[in-house]
Formats: structure tokens, sequence, C-alpha cells
């Protein structure tokens, strides 16, 4: 478990993270989703104990970074596939990190095959694609078989291929119950993969609440109606006392509405439809409409809580 | 975290990469071809030296006068050992694995100071005894007086180099800028500092300038130099507890 309390990063004027709490649990994939620059590398690096927090505090499993004896049995994480020495081979930019953290060396050659790295384990890091880069990192975070994964934007830059089989590994360390935690800035991508979802804008904690929860809440749903008759199902709709949406193409929409109904009304009242589909806003508008807000709260300082949703998360209390 | 595991990730990460191989090699190859050809080039010239300069004249000093030029890729060696962990991005990924900032430094430094103070020996001993071959009569044994300190003072000399280069390197993190500073101020600075009248009585507290005193055997006649070989050495090994003092403190301080 990795446990964020009032994590603040301030580089001169500038607030890189803001005030930042939440627990990351084991056993399902967090995802941690914010805009480009709202804070997510520089929140990971604090987990990692390479950037100092300005204020608060970062625990692993209870207990500083630096105070972990061999740290990568502990958290194993993926920052950046280009931290390598480009000079060295894959193999020995390995064994280099297990002998720091006295991992036998056998297991240099286990986390070469889990990633499909062994054809290349002699040849420089600097040859590498970006692909093999990544799953060179991947390696590395899996090295200590550690309880807790940390990813940062592993998707990145790969092929469809690649993406399906960072997917596949993270929901497969998920359920063997370890802890992942994992960045994008992609919601498209989080929804396929994580269980729960930490969202951050500008540093600041918008949404700490399960993926389910997220995409009920902040889905829109509406039943999209086009018909030859507009101002007689308008009628009709109005009469029903349901309000409806005039889209640019002619076409309607019905807030919350359910499609069976306005299909109903429309046979009874004799209107021809031509379209009657249930829609649902993507997730993507939905993330950006949060973190849009979260630009607003900025810009007029003062105004007040930030719109968390913390209760989802205490029903986890005890289990980590 | 056991200091014994991080010392021997140092040296895998140090033996698994082309810069340690080719910088030392050039070190070695340059003060003993250098030191071959001056010695050759002196024992020519002796005859035509002046009373004084005859008195002066230091068989054992002038087969390490390689140095000045192979010191050069010590200093290269040192600031990569360090600044490659920067220029790489590599610092992130071997701080997540040492969080103990201080023993990662010093692993590191421990590691690369005995391959340096190996392979720096081993050049004094060769480039030694390879000058002496071609000093003819003028030559110098090891068995004289003060010749075998200067010889392993010589291997002492070349690692200070080194090991100063490595704490400059900590504190500037760029190979760039570590090198585009040490380079001119050893290969030019502290010569003319040392060397110019008026600057000479500072010049000579500078580390190479203080430093180098460990390979002489004979003082010059006029010499009013106000420390001896093992005196020179101290004050070189206060600017490299100094560089290194500084590294530790940045590394220390600052975000990775």
């Amino acid at each position: 478990m990795i446990e964020l309390e009032g994590l603040t990063k301030r580089y001169g004027e500038k607030v890189a993270v803001n005030n930042l709490s939440f627990a990351v649990r084991p056993g399902m994939v967090t995802g941690f989703l914010g805009p480009n620059g709202a804070g997510k590398s520089t929140t990971m690096r604090m987990i990692l104990g390479l950037d100092r927090p300005t204020a608060g505090d970062v625990r692993i499993d209870g207990t500083h970074y630096d105070r972990l004896k061999d740290p990568l049995t502990y958290i194993g994480a993926l920052l950046d596939a280009k931290a390598v020495h480009g000079g060295r081979s894959a193999f020995n930019h390995l064994l280099c990190l297990a002998q720091s953290n006295g991992i036998p060396r056998a297991r240099v050659h286990e986390v070469l095959d889990t990633v499909g790295l062994t054809p290349v384990a002699r040849k420089k890091a600097k040859g590498f694609s970006l692909g093999m880069g990544q799953r060179l990192g991947i390696a590395g975070a899996l090295l200590g078989d550690p309880r807790i994964l940390m990813f940062d934007e592993p998707v990145n830059g790969l092929d469809p291929e690649g993406i399906h089989w960072i997917r596949t590994l993270m929901k497969s360390l998920a359920a063997q119950g370890r802890t992942v935690f994992v960045s994008s800035h992609l919601m498209s991508e989080m929804a396929l993969t994580a269980d729960h979802l930490v969202v951050i804008g500008q540093g600041r904690l918008l949404a700490d609440t399960s993926m389910a929860d997220f995409i009920q809440r902040n889905s829109r749903t509406y039943v999209r109606v086009r018909t030859p008759q507009p101002e007689q199902l308008s009628d009709v709709l109005a009469a029903a006392g349901i309000t409806v949406l005039r889209t640019g193409d002619g076409a309607f929409e019905v807030d919350g509405g359910k499609a069976e109904h306005i299909g109903e009304l429309a046979a009874r009242h004799q209107v021809v439809l031509h379209e009657l589909s249930p829609q649902q806003a993507s997730l993507e508008e939905a993330f950006m409409r949060l973190t849009a807000e979260s630009v607003e709260y900025h810009a007029h300082s003062g105004a007040g809580d930030v719109p968390a949703a913390r209760a989802w998360g205490e029903g986890w209390k005890g289990e980590g | 975290m056991a200091a014994a595991q991080v010392v021997r990730s140092e040296w895998t990460k140090i033996r698994s990469v082309a810069s340690t191989v080719w910088t030392l090699s050039l070190a070695v190859v340059v003060t003993v071809a250098l030191g071959i050809l001056i010695s050759l080039l002196s024992r020519h010239e002796f005859d035509n030296l002046s009373r004084t300069e005859r008195l002066s004249f230091d068989p054992t000093f002038v087969s390490f006068a390689g140095m000045s030029l192979g010191q050069l890729a010590m200093i290269v060696f040192g600031v990569l050992v360090v600044s490659n962990e920067y220029s790489t991005g590599m610092i992130r990924t071997s701080l997540a694995a040492v969080p103990q900032r201080g023993t990662f430094l010093f692993s590191k430094l421990a590691v690369a100071t005995a391959l340096a103070f190996g392979v720096g020996l081993a050049t004094s001993f060769v480039t030694f005894f390879l000058g002496q071959a071609m000093l003819g009569e003028h030559r110098a044994a090891i068995g004289d007086p003060g010749v075998l300190r200067a010889v392993i003072g010589g291997g002492l000399y070349m690692t200070l180099i080194a090991v100063f280069s490595m704490g400059i390197a900590a504190i500037l993190r760029g190979p760039l800028l570590s090198l585009g500073i040490l380079m001119p101020f050893f290969f030019l600075i502290s010569n003319i500092l040392g060397n110019v009248g008026a600057t000479e009585k500072v010049g000579r507290y500078l580390p190479d300038q203080a430093g180098s005193s460990i390979m002489r055997v004979v003082t010059p006649v006029d010499d009013d130099t106000p420390y001896g070989p093992w005196g020179g050495l101290g004050i070189m090994a206060l600017w490299v507890l100094a560089a290194l003092l500084g590294g530790f403190l940045s590394l220390k301080k600052r975000d990775a």
C-alpha cells in the first residue's frame, strides 16, 4: 500500500503538487489520471524518494522509502524507460540493480524472459526501440518480485501489441493481490485497465473513486431521436412532461429518458422515427470537464473544497 | 542496505561500460609513451644543461613527465563515472534501488578509486622503468633514497586527480560542464598560475601543483616550496576531500 498525506511540492512560486492525500490499495489497478503537467510524475518521484516533498509525507507499507531495506523487493517502478545507460547491456543493467538489492542473478534471467528480452539480453540498451526500452524498464520493476508496482505512462509510444501486453500484465499483477499504480493522461486507457481512479489537476486531488462510480457519476446518458416530424414529436414529448434538447443536425437529445418510453409515445401518436438510440457521453469528455473545473478552481483562488469522493475509499481501510 | 551489495553493483556498472576501458587505457598509453619520449630527449639534452640545471636534474620526475597529459584521461574517467548517471537518467533508477545517497555515492567512489589506484600504480611503475631505461647513464634506481616513494606517489597522484574529478562531477552533474572546467584548469590555468612569478606562491597550493611534489626525488637548487613531498600530497588530499564533501552535499540536498 502507498499512502500520501498532505503531499506538497513547490518549485519557487509554482506549486506542482498541492496537498495530496490518498491511498493506493492492493489487489487492484489504481489509475492515476491527470492532464500533462498535472503533477503525476512529480508525485511518483516523491513516492520513490527521488524528489523531496516541500510538505507532507508519503509511506510505503507504513515506512519511508529510504528506510526500506532492499527497496526493489517492496516496490518496483518504471518512471522513465530512457533512464538507462545506453552503453550497458540489458543483462548488465538488470544485474547491477539486482546486486544492489541482494536479488539473485537467476532472477535477472527470469524477468528478461517475462518481458521477452532474452534474445537481446547482451545487446546494448541504446539500440533498443521504445517498446523494448519500456519492456526493460518493466523488467527492472519486476526484478525484486515486489508487492507494489508503479508505472508512469507505460503505454506511451507503444504499438497496439505492446499496449495489449502491458494491460494484461497490470491486470494479472493486480489479480495476484499486488498493488498496481499506473499513471496516464488518457481516460480511455484507464477505463480499460483501472479498477480505481485517482484524478488530479494542477497538483490537486479532484477525485478518488472506483472506476464504476466514476463512470456512473460522470457520464451523461441520454436518448438520441431523429424524426421527419420534429414539431409533432416535441409536442408529444412536451405533453408527456419530457424536456428535449434540439441539436444542430435536426436530432433531439432526451436527457435521462428511456428509449422504450419514447418509442411507445411516438408509436401511440403515429410519429415516424428514423433513429432512437440510447447514448452515453464519453469518459474522455467527463475527464475533460473534471479537469477543466480544476483550472477554474485555481483561477478563483479561495474556492472551497475540491469535489473529492473520498467516502468510497473508506470501505477499504483495514485491508491494506 | 548492506554496503557490500552496493559495491558489487557499482563494480558491475563500471566494468560494463566502454568508457571505463578507453579512458583508463588512454591514461596508461599517454603517460607511458610521453614519459619514454621525454626521458629520451632529456638524455640527449643533458650535456647542454648548465651546472645548476644538472644539480636539479631529477631522473625520476622526468620519467613522469607524461602524467601532465595522461592525467587528463584520468579526469575524463573520474567525470564520466559520476556524470554518466546524470546524462543518461540512470541516476533515478540507481537512487530508487539505493535510496541511501551517501551509501550510493561512496560505494561508487570506492570502486572507481580502487580501479584508478590499480591502474595508476601500474602506470607509474611501468613509466618509471621504461623512462629510466631511456635515460641511460643518468638514470635513477628504484632502490635509491626517495625513489620508491615517488613511484608509489605517482600512482597516488593519478588516483587523487581522478577522485577530485569525481567530486567535482557530483557537484556539477553534467559531463560537459565538469570537463569544460576541469580540463582547461589542469592543462592550462594551474600551470600558468604555478609558473608565473606573481602567482607562483598561490599557484603551488593548487591540487596538481602541490600533489605532484610527491613524485620529486631531487629538490631543485633554489627551491623555496614550504612543503615536502608528503605535505604536498596532503594539500592535494584536502582539495579532494573538499570536492567530495561538496559532491556529497549536492547529492544529498538536491532532487534527483
